[in-house]
């Protein structure tokens, strides 16, 4: 095809300008007919053939980018453009597509998305545009955030997650003295300075009960509290695993084995109805606490596989370093071994923080609202039928903020905290 | 820790200190798992016996009286329990072999695009990579599930494909295949893929021996569909198929009969997983090919060969003994994220068995057991599988 219409030559640096204005503009011929066919529907090609006028800008600009095509042309950014994305016709025609596909499908979604959307009002009626109805997320953002907890009481949740953003924020401007009282206040007396703010029940608080907490308050109540604790109890495991006492190696495997054998939702239905028989009868486990300790040692198996992979990438003469300071085993582990080990790992750690956010939505199975279960519950309101579509795409955003920036800040972690060896 | 020369010896036992802080914490370890699970089983002995349950497998025998939607192999609800939870074992294996198939090819493509020279290419597979891993997989199965595929027309006004294929709110539409003599068929197939196997042999044979290179590819792919062609014209095999057809079920109601019904449960689940699973696949490649140093590819291109052979026998090959572990484990992950399915109420093992089942029966204990179990043994296998495979590669490189 290209031959029979390649009247003027190939493409050379002799007739630079020539090829280029005209590859340049077959090219924007092609990408103008397609914006014009896709946002107007104009087709100025409507005379041809219909099989062959579907396809007119795609052979414009394939055309238009074979003229372009011209190795060692001496003009940096033709020659950097010609890299990057018209290196040969199969990369031509795959940017191309790339870029016809992105010109037909970007607009309509950014006009769904918020040039079309109704953004405020208090009922379904106010949705009368074609596009997304934010009012939906709108009218329920108390409830998605804040899950059944009574509206009077709300004040508890935000002063908590407000304690605890104003004390990590703290922690990065405070002397490293001061640093380091904060993050033990952080880990080991803020959690239950928390969980009683938000549970009530003294001093003169009312008692919420476990089953009215939800929406993304509930969320990061269930990631903070598995993260906290299944970061020790991996850390034992990951030794374990390492260790030469045999009763303890095997009891670790089977352990780390067992829970990374079976899918989480098995593991929340074991809390939820298998858990309660394992107790003495009449002895009440809230449903809230028997999944977050199933969460936790399940997120422990992962993190403690995670470890051990740090621990064994270390070269066995730190531990004999160790050990030739006559060091004892948790000496040894704490001061040398684990701050090398915990600080290869990093992006893993970060993967398994990420991997049990993404996972929190599942303990709707049984029976308990977060983000996700709250959205459920929300667009199966009679009221607000038809509106799943809106309702998942702001949890999707949420969700992905969160882990987006989690996995960033790893990346920063890892190329801060990397020593060269 | 130099504590391998432990020679035992009864009468010393306790007496270094070194052995003692050997043997110590196992024996409390020992003990303190012991303890736990004695603990455990006697609450659960004592909560059973007050609610009058036994504890055993014999319910399994048992009528379970209840439908499933979906299923691979003939049930009804006057079954046993036993056959249901054959059913949602099946039904789980399909879905978990449909994501990892679809999974591995949009990995593969969307890794290796990752690693394109066209800069929009790479740009668009990184935001693919970026978009799905960031989303919860919960939350993909309910988008595609309650948003996208109730989106769908209804069957009166099914998209069509090429009249063969229907697709509409209530699922995906299409031909069932109807055999006669399909042993036949298969052992043709059989016996053409143990003819492929003796061509490469041969042909190995040959350019070891003279360097001359025979048209493998072109030769397997004839006898791959000669012979079964074959067994068309004399072995008396023959196919044909059945159209699903729109049918009025009332007034207002229409649905397609016939054919093979793919349920949306079904579409949604396979879709949210092999997408969901890919950005992880494709990570896992794109680390693989990146893992192959540059000199065996300058190595490759100095020797002469093109850079398709320099793909196909030098980077995939040591690229694949990278990709395999952390790709088994994406399997794995994809197999036990499969019982979300339980959330769009697809028949897998979890609905069926964890949900219905128990329900029925309230014997949590065992049902939960038995699910955890199974999915246990999933893993296993396909770890063992993929360990196997592995080895098998790992050996020929080296």
């Amino acid at each position: 095809m290209i031959k029979s219409l390649n009247f003027l030559g190939t493409p050379s640096r002799d007739k630079l300008n020539l090829f280029v204005s005209i590859g340049a503009f077959l090219f924007v011929l092609g990408i103008i007919d397609v914006i014009l066919n896709s946002f107007f529907e104009i087709n100025i090609t409507s005379v041809l053939p219909r099989g062959l006028n579907f396809f007119t800008p795609l052979i414009f600009s394939f055309i238009g980018l074979y003229y372009i095509r011209i190795e060692f042309s001496g003009n940096r950014t033709l020659d950097n453009l010609n890299k990057n994305i018209n290196s040969n016709w199969f990369n031509a025609t795959l940017t191309l597509l790339i870029i016809f596909v992105l010109i037909q499908n970007i607009p309509p979604l950014l006009n769904w998305l918020f040039f079309d959307a109704d953004y405020v009002g208090v009922s379904k009626e106010d949705c009368s545009r074609e596009g997304a109805c934010w009012v939906f997320v709108n009218v329920w953002l108390k409830r998605l955030v804040y899950g059944l907890y009574p509206n009077s009481e709300i004040w508890r949740i935000n002063l908590s997650f407000l304690m605890l953003i104003a004390l990590v924020i703290s922690g990065f401007f405070v002397p490293p003295k001061i640093k380091k009282y904060i993050i033990i206040f952080l880990l080991f007396v803020f959690p239950f300075i928390a969980i009683n703010l938000i549970s009530g029940g003294n001093f003169g608080l009312v008692w919420v009960e476990t089953m009215a907490w939800g929406g993304l308050s509930l969320t990061f109540i269930i990631s903070i509290f598995a993260l906290l604790f299944c970061f020790p109890i991996g850390m034992f495991l990951a030794l374990g695993r390492r260790s030469s006492a045999p009763v303890i190696r095997y009891s670790s495997i089977g352990f780390i084995e067992f829970w990374r054998g079976v899918p989480l939702i098995t593991v929340l239905f074991m809390a939820s109805v298998m858990m309660p028989m394992f107790l003495p009868d009449g002895t009440y486990m809230d449903k809230l606490v028997r999944v977050i300790i199933a969460i936790t040692l399940f997120e422990a198996a992962y993190m403690a596989e995670v470890i051990r992979g740090g621990l064994q990438a270390l070269p066995k003469g730190q531990y004999d370093a160790g050990k030739s300071l006559g060091m004892g085993y948790w000496r040894m582990h704490l001061l040398v071994i684990l701050p090398q080990a915990l600080k290869l790992v990093i992006p893993g750690i970060a993967n398994t923080f990420l991997a049990l956010v993404k996972d929190t939505p599942l303990i709707l199975v049984v029976g308990l609202l977060e983000l996700v279960g709250m959205i459920d519950m929300a667009k199966s309101n009679p009221d607000w039928l038809g509106f799943a579509t809106e309702g998942y795409i702001f949890a999707g955003i949420v969700f992905w903020i969160i882990c987006f920036n989690m996995s960033r800040y790893s990346q920063r972690l890892e190329r801060k905290y990397k020593t060269d060896r | 820790m130099n504590l391998k020369s432990t020679t035992l010896n009864i009468t010393s036992f306790f007496s270094s200190k070194q052995k003692f802080r050997y043997y110590l914490p196992q024996i409390l370890t020992a003990l303190g798992i012991i303890f736990i699970f004695g603990y455990f089983s006697y609450n659960a002995q004592v909560n059973m016996d007050n609610r009058g349950i036994d504890f055993g497998l014999r319910f399994l025998g048992e009528e379970a009286s209840f439908d499933i939607q979906f299923s691979l192999i003939e049930y009804s609800g006057t079954d046993s329990y036993a056959r249901a939870y054959l059913v949602g074992l099946l039904n789980t294996i399909l879905v978990a072999v449909i994501g990892i198939f679809f999974a591995t090819i949009l990995g593969v493509v969307i890794g290796i695009s990752r690693l394109s020279s066209n800069y929009l290419i790479s740009k668009v597979a990184e935001w693919y990579i970026e978009l799905f891993r960031n989303i919860p997989l919960l939350l993909q199965l309910f988008f595609w599930y309650f948003a996208a595929l109730r989106a769908l027309p209804l069957p009166s006004e099914a998209i069509n494909f090429f009249d063969v294929a229907y697709l509409s709110v209530k699922g995906f539409y299409i031909p069932k295949f109807i055999w006669t003599n399909f042993s036949v068929f298969f052992y043709s197939i059989i016996a053409s893929i143990v003819a492929i196997i003796f061509v490469f042999k041969y042909a190995r044979k040959q350019q070891e021996s003279t360097g001359k290179q025979v048209p493998k590819f072109f030769i397997s792919l004839g006898i791959l569909i000669i012979v079964p062609l074959l067994t068309f014209l004399i072995g008396g095999v023959s196919l044909s198929f059945e159209y699903p057809v729109l049918t009025q079920l009332s007034k207002t109601i229409f649905n397609f009969m016939g054919g093979v019904a793919i349920i949306p449960e079904l579409m949604a689940l396979a879709l949210a997983l092999s997408l969901y699973t890919a950005t992880f696949i494709a990570e896992c490649v794109r680390a693989g090919i990146m893992g192959v140093t540059k000199g065996q590819k300058e190595a490759a291109a100095s020797i002469g060969l093109t850079p398709g052979q320099i793909l196909r026998l030098v980077i995939m090959p040591q690229a694949l003994r990278i990709i395999i572990p952390p790709t088994t484990n994406q399997y794995l992950n994809l197999t036990k994220n499969s019982s979300l399915a339980a959330a769009i109420a697809y028949p897998d093992i979890v609905l069926v068995f964890a949900g219905t089942a128990m329900m029925q029966t309230g014997r949590a204990i065992e049902i939960v057991s038995i699910t955890m179990f199974t999915y246990l043994s999933l893993s296993i296998v396909i770890s063992i599988f993929m360990n196997w495979y592995n080895k098998k590669i790992a050996i020929k490189e080296k």
